[in-house]
């Protein structure tokens, strides 16, 4: 969509050169999780494979503790992202539309928990849960995932609605439609493509999540929690690798039509 | 069916600023519009028209006071069951709609059938000359467009009372003018009472049955164009509609012409117009619009005439703007309509030309000063 920038102004050489080390540095570690998923050896990688083979694959695709806990994962993300989605909406829109003491406070605590370090939001669930003698569970995890998919729709939404205004709104109640109707036919299809882009990224923040779960689980595994697990106990170690592509494309392909939603909505 | 079809019965408006101030922005206003009326909110900038607009759509709430629709309370309505539709200065078109979308919007809410939709939403367009632009996005539009897209809306739910809100504030002078005979026009087709606010006299003037002046939060006076300039009620009436010369002065007595006032900065006497209740003694302002300002070589029978003397003048093709000074050192603006095509100087006044500046007693008037 973009043209590319004038011609002939390519950086010099080492400024590309540092960029290039910078990108392999980020994502060389990526491919060796590629290239060892399919590796011949067992439980120790040398350098370059011995051999290559699909058979991790059916391997993995045979394990019950990996389908227990990918459809953990995939539950707790939806749930969350949906609480999120519901709750975040709310929130921003009470913020945006409103204008009451204190409102910047608000705003500012409803943020808070995006930028607290994981191990704290863990901690204080984990002495909350305890101290209301609620059982570790599925809901616990979807509780401490909720708190920061709820950051996550929030902000997006809040965003999109203080650039939408107040106008269209009043328009609409002028015209003879209520709330509700309001919120479906005039604000909803203004805020869609934000709520899509909140509610995919935090779906994709729930999926990988691993401090806040450690904290608020009981029993279950979240997928990224087995493959911990397996890392520390190795057995068929390529499977490992082959569930980590599994995450990959769950969690990438959400942050890239997020990205793009977002980037499209602001030109 | 009540009398009026709008009232503000001693209507309050007050709000909290960020700063943790109050303001008024209406002040105690009582207002009365008619079936049918082109009723028209008058003032500068911050003096509560839109305020006032607001509390009558429903998007606020009157601090004390009443606002009643058809003689119906309306208390805390919102605005979704109020019967009058909004034109709003910024239009507030829906974006993510086309035009017919945008028209059709109001009937929808009403669940009025879609056979009668498409045909409500082709008439009010055709009255507002977008047909064949359905599908346009508000932002493919002109702003004229969009201005009679957002008219178009609000019309075709048949409102009782139609508000307006400086519909036409972001038009060019030209585009403007054409849209206010189109609107007035309309307005006498569809027999809506529209009320409309502006800030532009010259507007309100041309467009309105009644105009009520506001300034800080007050309604200073009602009335057709012709009594708002031609009797104003107050200092700042005056002022504010048209151009008016002003003296300080102190009533003297009632006479029957009129009342007499005198003028320290003149020394001398004035016989004019007294306006609302004065009492002698009282200090008031005593003012007299330029085109009412007879200048002549000569004083005139039955006039105040003021001895004087050109200073300045300004030729503009209708009319020549004359400065004059008259005793005691004060200036006066006098319009002298160019009635004779001629290219002689003689025919035109020049500065230092001595004269009598005659200000007839009908001409003159004496106003509360505020
Ligand atoms: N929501 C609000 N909160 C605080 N003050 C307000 C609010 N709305 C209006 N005011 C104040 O009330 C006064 C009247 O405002 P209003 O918008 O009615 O003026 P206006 O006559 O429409 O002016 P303009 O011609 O500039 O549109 C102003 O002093 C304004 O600052
Ligand atoms: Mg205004």
């Amino acid at each position: 969509m973009k043209k590319s920038s004038t011609g002939g102004n390519t950086a010099p050489l080492p400024v590309a050169l540092g960029a290039w080390i910078a990108l392999l540095f980020l994502h060389v570690p990526v491919l060796i999780i590629l290239l060892y998923a399919f590796t011949t050896e067992e439980a120790t990688y040398s350098f370059p494979p011995p051999g290559l083979t699909l058979r991790w694959i059916g391997i993995t695709m045979g394990r019950t503790d990996f389908w227990q806990a990918l459809q953990l994962s995939l539950r707790v993300a939806g749930i969350a992202t949906l609480a999120a989605l519901v709750l975040g909406t709310l929130a921003a829109a009470a913020v945006a539309r409103s204008r009451f003491f204190g409102k910047e406070a608000v705003s500012f605590l409803l943020l808070l928990p995006l930028a607290l370090p994981g191990i704290v939001t863990g901690i204080a669930l984990r002495s909350a849960i305890s101290l209301g003698n609620i059982p570790f569970s599925f809901w616990t995890i979807v509780i401490g995932h909720a708190t920061f998919c709820v950051v996550v729709v929030y902000n997006n939404v809040v965003a999109r609605l203080r650039r939408f205004g107040n106008s269209q709104v009043e328009a609409s109640m002028d015209l003879g439609a209520n709330g509700w109707q309001t919120f479906r036919y005039v604000i909803f299809p203004n805020i869609a493509s934000a709520l899509l882009a909140g509610g995919m990224l935090a779906f994709a923040l729930s999926f990988d999540e691993v401090i806040v779960t450690t904290f608020t689980a009981g029993q279950q595994s979240t997928l990224p929690i087995w493959i911990f697990s397996q890392l520390v106990r190795p057995r068929d170690r390529p499977v490992t690798n082959v569930v980590a592509i599994v995450v990959i494309l769950i969690t990438f392909i959400p942050i890239v039509i997020a990205h793009r939603l977002t980037q499209e909505s602001n030109e | 069916m009540s009398e009026f079809v709008i009232e503000l019965v001693d209507v309050v408006k007050r709000f909290a600023t960020p700063e943790g101030n109050e303001v008024t922005a209406v002040d105690h206003v009582s207002l009365q519009i008619r079936h049918g009326e082109f009723f028209s909110l008058l003032g500068p900038s911050g003096c509560g028209k839109t305020t006032s607009l607001r509390m009558i759509a429903g998007f606020e709430w009157p601090t004390s006071g009443e606002v009643l629709i058809d003689g119906k309370p309306m208390g805390r309505t919102p605005p979704f069951w109020r019967p009058v539709n909004t034109v709003f200065q910024s239009y507030a078109l829906f974006q993510h709609m086309t035009v017919f979308q945008n028209v059709a919007f109001g009937l929808e809410m009403d669940k009025t059938p879609a056979s009668e939709i498409k045909h409500r939403v082709g008439e009010a367009l055709e009255m507002v000359k977008l047909s064949g632009m359905e599908r346009r996005k508000p932002r493919q539009l002109s702003g004229g467009q969009q201005q009679r897209v957002a008219l178009a809306r609000a019309l075709v739910k048949r409102p009782k009372v139609l508000l307006l809100d400086e519909p036409l504030g972001a038009l060019d002078l030209k585009l403007r003018r054409e849209m206010q005979i189109e609107l007035k026009t309309l307005q006498e087709q569809v027999g809506i009472t529209f009320i409309y606010v502006t800030h532009d006299q010259e507007e309100a003037l041309t467009m309105s049955d009644r105009i009520t002046v506001m300034n800080r939060g007050k309604a200073l006076q009602t009335g057709s164009p012709v009594e708002i300039y031609e009797r104003p009620n107050c200092r700042f009436v005056a002022d504010f509609i048209g151009q008016a010369n002003f003296f300080a002065g102190k009533m003297l007595a009632f006479d029957d012409q009129g009342a007499r006032v005198a003028i320290p900065a003149l020394q001398t006497e004035l016989i004019g117009q007294p306006v609302g209740n004065l009492e002698p003694g009282q200090a008031v302002a005593v003012s007299i619009r330029p085109e009412k300002v007879r200048i002549a070589q000569e004083p005139a029978f039955g006039s105040n005439s003021v001895r004087g003397r050109v200073i300045h003048t300004t030729y503009i093709g209708s009319n020549t703007h004359v400065l004059l000074e008259l005793a005691g050192g004060v200036r006066i603006n006098a319009w002298e309509q160019n009635k004779i095509s001629t290219l002689d100087p003689k025919a035109y006044f020049l500065p230092g030309q001595e004269i009598w500046a005659n200000l007839f007693p009908e001409n003159v008037l004496i106003l509360p000063e505020d």
